[in-house]
């Protein structure tokens, strides 16, 4: 029911005939069982697509589409769980490369020649306003120390933007991974993303690894947390409608009892039911999208709902979708558990309900 | 300035002048406007208002003008409904003929029943009542029993209607009835209109389990109802109210949550329970399902934008409507639950018999009819089977 124009329905089209030739599902099984968490060769082409550079403006080298359009692009991926850096770098780290300007790392994210990760939550529990990593002031740069917990795309990043509490409040870093002090640990997750742990002892950074400090560095972060949980929503609208989609499929074809499942009545509400869960989702999903297009103060509260709202419906979908395939369901060989594994990972990555409904109430006094 | 900001500017001028001060008040169900022949005014104002609104055919602004309407156009009828949520103005007249009968009329009715009947309704001097479910035909609407015998040039209805809103308050019924026995179970029903002072027709109000309602049973006692009062053909009745159905659930989606009651959850939760030290709910617990609700919730209203520009975009919704419909229903009712649970045990302090309508535990248990009228959201979901995901 959404209303698309017609740019709109040509990027949607676009990433879905892309996606659907060079990042399949498949794609994502085939690079899990080489034990790869990133296609440098996949990224290449997507930037060619113009997908890294969709919320650059043309200053930093991007084509400045905006989040609406990121948003059609990742429910492509989502209904494939099409492998890439597209969220860490294309939009978060571009975003706040952005907002604070200047930096040539924007141009090169944008044409796929680099990726950048945003290294910020160090809880288990996504949380960037807990920040122990500290970065001292030294000379004319800074001493950075401190550990950031799965980071995403954060095992194949040239660059990470880490978020540190200096003298002036938070402060953005930009750090080379190989720089000396700093450990990387590429972690093995349950859905196969790029994603590591990160420590720095004594990192010794020169004036320019700084990006932004205090307010401003504060407002980059959260434009770039924004428009994450927004795009991140959509991936997720992706998931279910795919995980939906076959599951309704399957019952079509599936026959016990010399009946079509798709005869029972138990299972075609519950069909329903998350048919109309996929639509809410869906519809504030692309509400938070198109209030950052618009710059409209609605979206903080909107994204945070979305992407709230985008986990729940998630989960419930892959739940759904697995009990109804019943025993199959559970096979490696199919791909619901893929689908599941994504869901989850992506539920929690960017915070879900319990997150931003705190923060929710706290807006409404409770 | 284009010609929608000039309507603009003539209908804020317009209602600035003319809306009287009284009607610019917030109000609450006591203070509706129906119309009808023993309507009784409620104030000046409220009558003075109707006036001026139906002289501008501004009761019913999309209708033609020679129906009672101003002919508006979609746009200018939104400009117009904004510019009275401006000023907080009321509607000046609310009534099934505007919601159901009208819509119906216009697209199935006669010229001749057109011009007879929906300038009535504009001007508020009938008030009809909606004649559809029976004791017998709730969900399976179409089994329905009442009977119109052919006596030549006129029909004889007996039988009984059930949930006819206002009937005890209406001048007329459009009712569905059953005149061709020996048709298929979805022809044989055509859609009659008659003045309920007929001979051989009573009501008696329904006593809900949240007090008292709008609610009444119909009878009809071999009811006299000439031929010429049916709409459309014989044994199309289902047809309309199929069309009125999915109309009706458009509206029922469209309309603000206002019709979902308008306790505020974080309001009462805060007076009821109060806030810790660092500003929480002091109720952890509880307080962890309202964030889960009020997510639902804020999704929800997305998505009634969503349906709202469609229809602004000249679409229809379809099947679409019975996803606003369910979704709705079943939050206010998870609402309503939550409302009882953070008013605790101040909010059973209730009187069944004098129930006004508007306390914690009405609402709450009238909202659980919500997902039941206007089609189960069994029957949505079932809808939703069906037509969208072509199941079963």
């Amino acid at each position: 029911m959404r209303l698309l124009n017609e740019e709109q329905v040509m990027i949607r089209d676009m990433a879905a005939g892309f996606l659907e030739e060079k990042a399949p599902v498949g794609t994502l099984r085939a690079m899990r069982d080489a034990d790869q968490a990133s296609d440098p060769a996949l990224i290449k082409d997507m930037a060619e697509m113009g997908w890294f550079g969709m919320l650059l403006d043309e200053e930093t080298g991007g084509v400045d589409m905006g989040a609406e359009a990121a948003g059609l692009v990742a429910e492509e991926m989502g209904r494939r769980l099409s492998p890439s850096p597209f969220l860490s770098s294309g939009v978060m780290a571009a975003s706040v490369l952005r907002a604070v300007g200047g930096s040539e790392w924007a141009g090169k994210v944008a044409t796929g020649e680099a990726v950048v990760a945003l290294a910020m939550d160090e809880r288990v529990r996504h949380d960037p306003g807990a920040i122990s990593t500290t970065a001292a002031k030294s000379g004319n740069g800074f001493v950075l120390n401190g550990a950031k917990r799965f980071v995403s795309g954060g095992a194949a990043a040239d660059r990470v933007i880490v978020t540190a509490m200096s003298d002036e409040g938070l402060a953005l870093l930009l750090v080379d991974p190989a720089s000396e002090g700093v450990e990387r640990r590429a972690l093995k997750t349950v859905d196969s993303r790029d994603a590591a742990d990160l420590m720095f002892s004594d990192v010794q950074l020169d004036g320019a690894a700084l990006l932004a400090m205090g307010a401003e560095a504060q407002e980059a972060l959260d434009s770039a947390l924004r428009v994450g949980r927004s795009v991140a929503s959509a991936e997720l609208v992706g998931v279910s409608k795919e995980v939906a989609d076959r599951a309704t499929e399957y019952l079509k074809e599936r026959k016990q009892f010399g009946v079509t499942l798709s005869n029972f009545q138990a299972l075609q509400h519950r069909l329903a039911d998350l048919y109309t869960q996929i639509q809410t989702t869906e519809a504030v999903a692309a509400a938070a999208l198109r209030a950052i297009d618009e710059g409209s103060e609605e979206a903080e509260m909107l994204s945070r709902v979305a992407k709230a709202k985008a986990g729940k419906t998630a989960s419930l979908a892959v739940r759904e979708s697995l009990q109804m395939h019943g025993g199959i369901g559970m096979t490696d060989a199919l791909d619901i558990g893929l689908f599941m594994k994504k869901a989850r990972a992506c539920a929690e990555y960017l915070g879900d309900g319990e997150c931003h409904g705190d923060w929710l109430l706290r807006q409404r006094g409770l | 300035m284009t010609d929608l900001q000039e309507f603009r500017a003539e209908t804020r001028a317009w209602l600035e002048k003319n809306c009287p001060e009284e009607m610019r008040q917030p109000m609450s169900e006591a203070d509706v406007c129906w119309g009808g022949r023993n309507w009784e005014f409620q104030s000046d104002a409220q009558q003075q208002w109707l006036e001026r609104m139906v002289a501008r055919g501004w009761t019913v602004p999309t209708w033609p003008e020679a129906y009672g309407g101003a002919g508006l156009s979609g746009d200018e009828d939104r400009v117009l409904k904004e510019e009275m949520a401006r000023i907080n103005a009321r509607p000046a007249l609310q009534s099934f003929g505007i919601w159901m009968l009208g819509p119906a009329l216009l697209e199935f009715g006669s010229e001749e029943q057109k011009r007879h009947f929906l300038p009535q309704i504009a001007r508020g001097e009938v008030r009809w009542c909606q004649g559809y479910s029976e004791p017998g035909a709730g969900s399976d609407l179409a089994s329905l029993q009442t009977k119109g015998v052919d006596c030549g040039d006129y029909f004889e209805v007996s039988g009984q209607k059930i949930w006819t809103s206002y009937a005890d308050k209406a001048d007329w019924i459009f009712c569905l009835v059953r005149t061709e026995p020996e048709a298929a179970k979805h022809k044989g029903i055509s859609f009659l209109l008659f003045d309920m002072t007929s001979e051989g027709v009573s009501t008696k109000p329904i006593q809900l389990i949240s007090g008292s309602s709008p609610f009444c049973e119909t009878f009809f006692d071999n009811v006299k109802v000439p031929k010429d009062q049916i709409v459309g053909e014989r044994g199309s009745g289902w047809t309309i109210a199929k069309y009125l159905l999915t109309h009706e659930r458009e509206m029922i989606g469209a309309t603000d949550s206002a019709l979902f009651g308008s306790d505020d959850l974080v309001e009462v939760a805060r007076d009821a329970l109060g806030v810790d030290e660092q500003g929480r709910l002091d109720d952890p617990i509880l307080r962890g399902r309202i964030a889960d609700f009020l997510i639902d919730e804020i999704a929800f209203d997305a998505e009634l934008a969503r349906a709202k520009s469609w229809i602004r975009a000249g679409k229809q919704l379809g099947a679409e409507s019975a996803t606003l419909k369910y979704t709705g229903t079943e939050l206010n009712k998870r609402r309503q639950e939550l409302i009882m649970a953070a008013g605790g045990l101040a909010a059973l302090e209730w009187d069944f018999a004098d129930a006004e309508g508007d306390e914690k535990a009405s609402l709450w248990l009238r909202s659980k009819g919500n997902s039941i009228e206007g089609g189960t959201s069994e029957v949505m979901l079932s809808i939703l089977s069906k037509a969208v995901l072509e199941l079963g």
